[in-house]
């Protein structure tokens, strides 16, 4: 059968990916041509969006940038006359313009993304799907399902990096009449999407992976508690849960066993902190989502009090793949305490943007130069954050340093989800820092008083940096705040809420010194901070500024040099952006 | 105790959260009470008090409490919102490609701050952490479409489309 498959995740839809899809359909329909058109999710190459995928008679040709406009020329000259448009191919035969975005990955969690229709049962299956879950049921005692799960190293990729095996042994070990799954599904870290292509582009690994994880730890229910602003992440997971219902792969005696598991779906309302494990099972009892000192431990007495095993979206995707492959193949990949591939989002100063799946012990170097392919307009490369709010930043100059748990946490960062955001020279890091801090702050639940009260003072002490009125002893006291919002905070959130200004403080304190004592802000990006210059030299008195200049500070001639007046100068920056002589600058 | 007048007769708010009854479990009532109260925010565009009282007596969890759970979630609102609903990304992505100007731009063209709806009813402007299309970036979305790429010119233009 001939396909053409459309990238159709969020960001394939934000770039107009619908539009092409039935563009494609109006087409076909009227040259009454036989192809099977489809939908797929995520591709991973989101600077490349929209993604078409050709399959005829076993080969593939993939084109990057569609846009409306180029599906008449894609169907005459391709599909009708056999000429590929070779220009807009970013992958065939022939051509592959993105051998280092693909060659350095390694697709475990994102095997089927981008491949299979995520909405159809069928395709996952003839990818070998549901045959771990079989495997399971018709040969492997509970027991054994946690040996191999514990021999392939796997930890929690929700950000922690508890070991896997160990969790469900945990829970296996307790003893009640119900005991209850949860696949955390509530990515709210700013800058992360790992989690919703993987629900979008391949439900059903997740939910083959919680099945898996019911029948060791010996659950028949299950959650899954979804982030409300992933609409089609949950429409995805919803139609994947009733094919399941339908084939009997859920309800009672699952494929003829005696193991029975039903899974539900729980829409988050918008609050950060019920990523944290006890905060979100709170908010599935219908509670305003809280945490609760541990232990005990969700796996002693988690939802309504009963033993529960809480995992994350990626870390339930590696599971059937272990199953089926092996834990020694997983445990070939990466590095002596971090087993397996990571998935990141990558973004921010990068070229190529994307959804890409690395293996654990690549340096940050490869993912950055590799396969981000470099800094946008070739700036220079100042640092990454990883682990989005809970996370810090990572300097350039430590860019040989490999992904695994323990490398990340000693730089003062975290592993954490999987954002990773890289910065360029434009990038001030006091106002990074503020922008995290901000996050958590606002965001903090307010049970705990450090995490409600201390973030809000230390966000005071970066909003007076940033508007150059920082004063001596500023740093001192946002060390010593920080410090003690990380020991006196009941869960992660307040926990880490202070890595990003911790790190910048480490790696960047030249920066906050500046603004300080110098009151210059390095990157020239805190508003405050900045004078505009007009460069006389390069003004031609085009009047461009004076007309956008809101305050009336630009005056001047046609034709003559402009000025500004400081004194009703507001520093929008508005006349640095009308200018297109760059003629003026930033001091 | 509110005016009888005030509250819905049974058979009105039972009409509007009728489909989502069916959530109440037997075991554990309190669970249903997160999405009955988005199932009412879908019916209204927001969470009349009236059906607060409604909602308590089905879960049996006192008003107040129930009160406490809608100004947690960010989801919530108690009060109507404008016709077209704006959501400015704040994500880390968004931030590194200057959302700050985008989003002042867009609040000196609306003449309204975060949170707040413009007086004839036609824009609500809200901001969100992460709409994920990250390599958009700065996004913002209108009802349901998403705008990439953002610059105060591309703002300007984009919102005279709702205007009219």
């Amino acid at each position: 059968m001939k396909k053409i498959k459309v990238g159709l995740g969020t960001c394939g839809i934000s770039a107009g990916g619908k539009l092409v899809f039935d563009k494609f359909k109006e087409e076909l329909y009227s040259k009454n041509l036989d192809y099977q058109l489809c939908e797929t999710g995520c591709m991973g190459m989101c600077y490349e969006e929209v993604l078409v995928e050709l399959e005829l008679d076993n080969e593939s040709f993939l084109y990057s940038k569609v846009t409306v406009d180029k599906v008449g020329r894609i169907i005459s000259e391709h599909l009708q006359n056999n000429h590929p448009i070779d220009d807009w191919l970013v992958k065939s035969k022939g051509v592959s313009r993105q051998d280092d975005f693909l060659n350095k990955q390694t697709r475990v969690v994102l095997r089927n993304c981008g491949i299979i229709d995520p909405s159809s049962i069928d395709e996952y299956i003839s990818e070998n799907g549901y045959e771990a879950i079989k495997k399971v049921l018709s040969s492997y005692s509970p027991q054994k399902v946690i040996d191999e799960v514990t021999k392939s190293g796997l930890r929690g990729r929700g950000g922690g990096g508890f070991p896997t095996g160990l969790k469900w042994k945990l829970a296996h070990n307790e003893i009640s009449d119900t005991k209850y799954i949860i696949c955390n599904a509530d990515e709210g870290d700013p800058g992360a999407f790992m989690d919703r292509s993987v629900l979008e582009g391949d439900p059903h690994s997740v939910l083959e992976g919680m099945m898996i994880a019911a029948y060791a730890i010996g659950a028949s229910e299950g959650f899954i508690y979804a982030r409300a602003e992933y609409p089609l992440a949950i429409k995805r997971l919803r139609t994947a849960l009733s094919q399941c219902m339908a084939k009997g792969l859920l309800g009672k005696n699952i494929l003829g066993s005696d193991f029975s598991l039903n899974i539900k779906i729980k829409e988050g309302a918008g609050a950060f902190v019920c990523g944290e494990e006890t905060a979100l099972m709170s908010s599935i009892e219908g509670k305003r989502g809280v945490p609760k000192l541990r232990p005990p431990f969700p796996t002693q007495k988690g939802l309504w009090g009963k033993p529960t095993t809480i995992n994350n979206v990626e870390t339930y995707a590696n599971i059937p793949w272990i199953i089926l492959n092996g834990y020694e193949k997983f445990a070939s990949m990466g590095t002596e305490k971090s087993k397996g591939s990571k998935v990141f989002a990558l973004a921010g100063k990068i070229k190529r943007t994307g959804l890409v799946e690395v293996p654990m012990g690549i340096t940050i170097n490869e993912i950055v130069y590799d396969v981000g392919g470099g800094i946008k307009k070739d700036k220079k490369f100042k640092a990454v954050q990883i682990g989005g709010p809970s996370g810090g930043c990572i300097p350039a100059s430590m860019g040989e340093l490999k992904i695994d748990y323990e490398e990340i946490t000693r730089t003062g960062a975290i592993m954490g989800s999987g954002g990773l955001i890289v910065i360029d020279e434009t990038t001030c890091m006091v106002d990074f820092a503020k922008f995290f801090l901000n996050f958590t702050q606002k965001e903090s639940c307010g049970k705990c008083t450090f995490c409600r009260i201390g973030t809000k003072r230390m966000l005071e002490i970066l909003e007076r940096i940033t508007e150059g009125n920082g004063k001596q002893g500023d740093l001192e006291l946002l060390e010593d705040l920080a410090l003690k919002v990380k020991c006196s905070s009941l869960c992660g959130l307040g926990q880490t809420a202070p890595n990003p200004v911790l790190t910048t403080l480490k790696y960047f304190r030249d920066e906050y010194e500046t603004h300080i004592f110098q009151k210059k802000c390095p990157a020239h990006s805190c508003s405050s901070l900045v004078t505009y210059r007009i460069i006389d030299e390069l003004c031609k008195g085009c009047t461009l500024c004076i007309k956008s200049c809101p305050s009336g500070a630009v005056t001047g001639r046609k034709k003559e040099v402009h000025k500004i007046n400081y004194d009703l100068c507001i520093k929008c920056g508005k006349c640095y952006d009308a200018c297109r002589l760059g003629a003026i600058e930033k001091i | 105790m509110p005016q009888e007048a005030d509250l819905f007769t049974r058979s009105e708010s039972q009409d509007i959260l009728n489909f989502k009854i069916d959530l109440l479990s037997r075991h554990h009532k309190s669970d249903s009470l997160i999405p009955l109260l988005q199932s009412a925010q879908d019916s209204y565009g927001y969470i009349p008090e009236k059906i607060i009282y409604y909602i308590s007596e089905l879960v049996g969890i006192p008003p107040a409490e129930i009160y406490g759970v809608i100004t947690f979630y960010a989801q919530f609102r108690l009060k109507p919102l404008g016709k077209n609903i704006i959501k400015i990304c704040q994500g880390t992505a968004c931030h590194v490609n200057g959302s700050k100007n985008v989003l002042s731009a867009l609040q000196d063209e609306l003449g309204i701050s975060i949170g707040e709806t413009t007086e004839e009813g036609i824009f609500s402007l809200e901001s969100v952490a992460c709409l994920g299309c990250c390599s958009l970036a700065p996004v913002m979305m209108i009802n349901n479409e998403t705008f990439g790429n953002l610059t105060s010119e591309k703002i300007k233009l984009t919102l005279r489309k709702f205007r009219t």
